[in-house]
């Protein structure tokens, strides 16, 4: 069926979601990023704002934010599971395979997962890129793994 | 004995290094002193990644931000004293200094006071029980003598020391029972705040510590909400089990050298204390004393390295090592790029209240003529 109006289909792939809530005088992440995906409307106190059609998910304002303010998500990495990424700066290190508990924006338990991968390149600066995979209707809810270091 | 110098500067923190760098660039011949064996002040604690722009070092661990200036001002030529306290600043620029158990003199023809801040107390019932203690010098164990202070922490206040050593806290091992804040809202970065809360941390908005309990060391605190006037509310007192409790409510002004050289000052509770007065140029009351970093107001290691090299630009041309025009030309660059940190909800008030010790300086200039 044919459409008049072209209604932009919504990216595909892993995209940077950007929670930082603040204007706080801080720009690493338009920096960092080679797609030039971020960007800053006025000066770098306004809040940073994401281009999806440039942003590739490579994650490394994850890393690159002081702020450890920004994920990345797959919402649709398979039928049925989502991958989340998100800074890591605790040991131990997690492994990839290893089985989890990802915990939400408060470390309450959501539900269990994998890890997927765990990215440590020395341009980190010791911090990770923990992505874990998780049942796709999570993936707005889970922005980390439980551990017992809270309450 | 006597040393000589053109420059004295106390405190070797981003503030001190700042200001030695850059008269050294111009030539001047610079010490500095500072009572630790590690230069950097406060930023060799400080293992988290810093906010800021490209050109305030952002997302450069503050330690890393710290030894890099040290390494430029070793190579262009400034000397730093470590283990060595100034104990005094006398009249005709002197300064008496300890080290290795034997004191000195400096002469200087600019002194720079660079010496930081201090971290304030809390009283309530059981605050002397070994386990309560300010959340710097948790800091300081942890990431400095790598000792974890306590196994179950509790930490008072929100601002951004109290959550980012919390976060220290958590790195090094530790659990945390909670942030108690007595304002409504998260005082420091909220950035900062969910970082912790991600790894199920609890704020306690509106709450207060009451008592700290135990038998020769802490083993639980009780904290209670509090109404207007933070008055504690009866029958809302939880315990919790903890043997560490963090104060992080406030830094003050290291105002002693300040005092001790007669400086003119204002009180500024949202600064922190008392803070000498001083131009827009770093210039304390006292024409051959300048001012830099968290003495001057509590701010961040952002601004107290530009206070810094603006104090620096100006013992510089008050030494008649670079022109007025260049040296108006230097200011003017390092005064954008201070404005820019001095904006938003959290920079606004800090630029505020740095205009008002401004205006009291000017006003106690014009008083004197
Ligand atoms: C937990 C924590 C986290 C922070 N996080 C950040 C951040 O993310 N970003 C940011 O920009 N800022 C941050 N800050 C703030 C920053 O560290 C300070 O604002 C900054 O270090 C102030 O610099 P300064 O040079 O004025 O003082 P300091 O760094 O305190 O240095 C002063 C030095 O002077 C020495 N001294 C004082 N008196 C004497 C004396 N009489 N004789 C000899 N030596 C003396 C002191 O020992 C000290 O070494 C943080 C602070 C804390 C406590
Ligand atoms: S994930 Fe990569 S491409 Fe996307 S915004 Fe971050 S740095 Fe840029
Ligand atoms: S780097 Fe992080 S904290 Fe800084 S502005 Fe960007 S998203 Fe916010």
């Amino acid at each position: 069926m044919a459409c008049k109006t072209e209604i932009k289909e919504k990216k595909r792939g892993p995209l940077a979601v950007i929670e930082c809530t603040e204007d706080i005088p801080c720009n690493p992440c338009t920096t960092c990023c080679a797609q030039k995906a971020i960007t800053f409307e006025g000066s770098i106190n306004s809040l940073p704002k994401l281009d999806e059609d440039k942003c590739t998910g490579c994650g490394i304002c994850v890393a690159r934010c002081p702020g450890m303010a920004i994920f990345v998500v797959d919402r649709e990495y398979s039928e049925t599971e989502c991958l989340v990424s998100f800074p890591h700066e605790f040991l131990p290190m997690p492994q990839a395979g290893e089985e989890i508990v990802a915990s939400d924006r408060q470390g309450k338990p959501v539900c269990a997962g994998t890890v997927h991968r765990v990215v440590r390149p020395e341009s980190f600066d010791g911090t990770a890129v923990v992505t874990i995979k998780i049942p796709k209707e999570y993936a707005d809810q889970v922005r980390g793994i439980r551990t017992e270091r809270g309450v | 004995m006597t040393y000589q110098t053109q420059v004295a500067i106390i405190g070797a923190g981003p503030a001190g290094l700042s200001a030695a760098l850059e008269v050294a660039k111009q030539g001047g011949k610079v010490m500095v002193f500072d009572e630790n064996d590690r230069a950097g002040g406060q930023l060799f604690k400080q293992i988290h990644k810093f906010f800021g722009s490209g050109h305030h070092g952002a997302g450069v661990r503050g330690i890393r931000l710290g030894q890099q200036l040290l390494e430029q001002c070793i190579q262009s030529g400034v000397e730093i004293c470590l283990s060595t306290v100034v104990f005094g600043i006398f009249p005709g620029n002197e300064l008496g200094i300890v080290k290795d158990g034997r004191s000195h003199t400096v002469k200087a023809d600019k002194i720079l006071i660079a010496a930081g801040a201090g971290e304030k107390p809390l009283a309530f019932p059981g605050w002397d029980l070994p386990g309560v203690m300010g959340a710097g010098a948790a800091q300081t164990m942890v990431n400095i003598n790598r000792v974890r202070p306590g196994n179950r922490i509790l930490t008072i206040g929100s601002g951004n020391v109290g959550l980012v050593v919390s976060y220290q806290l958590l790195q090094a091992g530790a659990s945390v029972a909670g942030i108690v804040e007595g304002l409504p809202k998260i005082n420091g970065y909220a950035v900062h705040a969910n970082k912790l809360m991600r790894q199920g941390v609890p704020v306690y908005l509106s709450h207060t510590v009451i008592e700290a309990r135990g038998d020769g060391q802490v083993e639980e605190a009780v904290i209670a909400e509090v109404g207007p006037g933070f008055v504690p509310i009866e029958g809302t007192e939880q315990t919790l089990s903890v043997d560490t409790i963090c104060l992080a409510v406030g830094l003050t002004p290291s105002v002693e050298l300040p005092r001790m050289a007669e400086l003119a000052m204002v009180h500024l509770p949202k600064m922190g204390g008392y803070i000498p007065l001083h131009d827009s140029h770093m210039r304390s009351s006292n024409p051959d004393i300048y001012v830099a970093g968290d003495v001057a107001g509590i701010e961040e290691a952002s601004t107290a390295m530009e206070e810094g090299k603006l104090a620096g630009v100006s013992m510089a041309e008050a030494l008649g090592l670079v022109s007025a025009q260049r040296a108006r030309e230097l200011a003017g660059e390092i005064e954008e790029r201070i404005g820019e940190l001095r904006i938003g909800s959290h920079g606004d008030a800090r630029r505020m209240a740095k205009e008002e010790i401004v205006r009291g300086y000017e006003a106690w200039l014009a008083k004197q003529k």
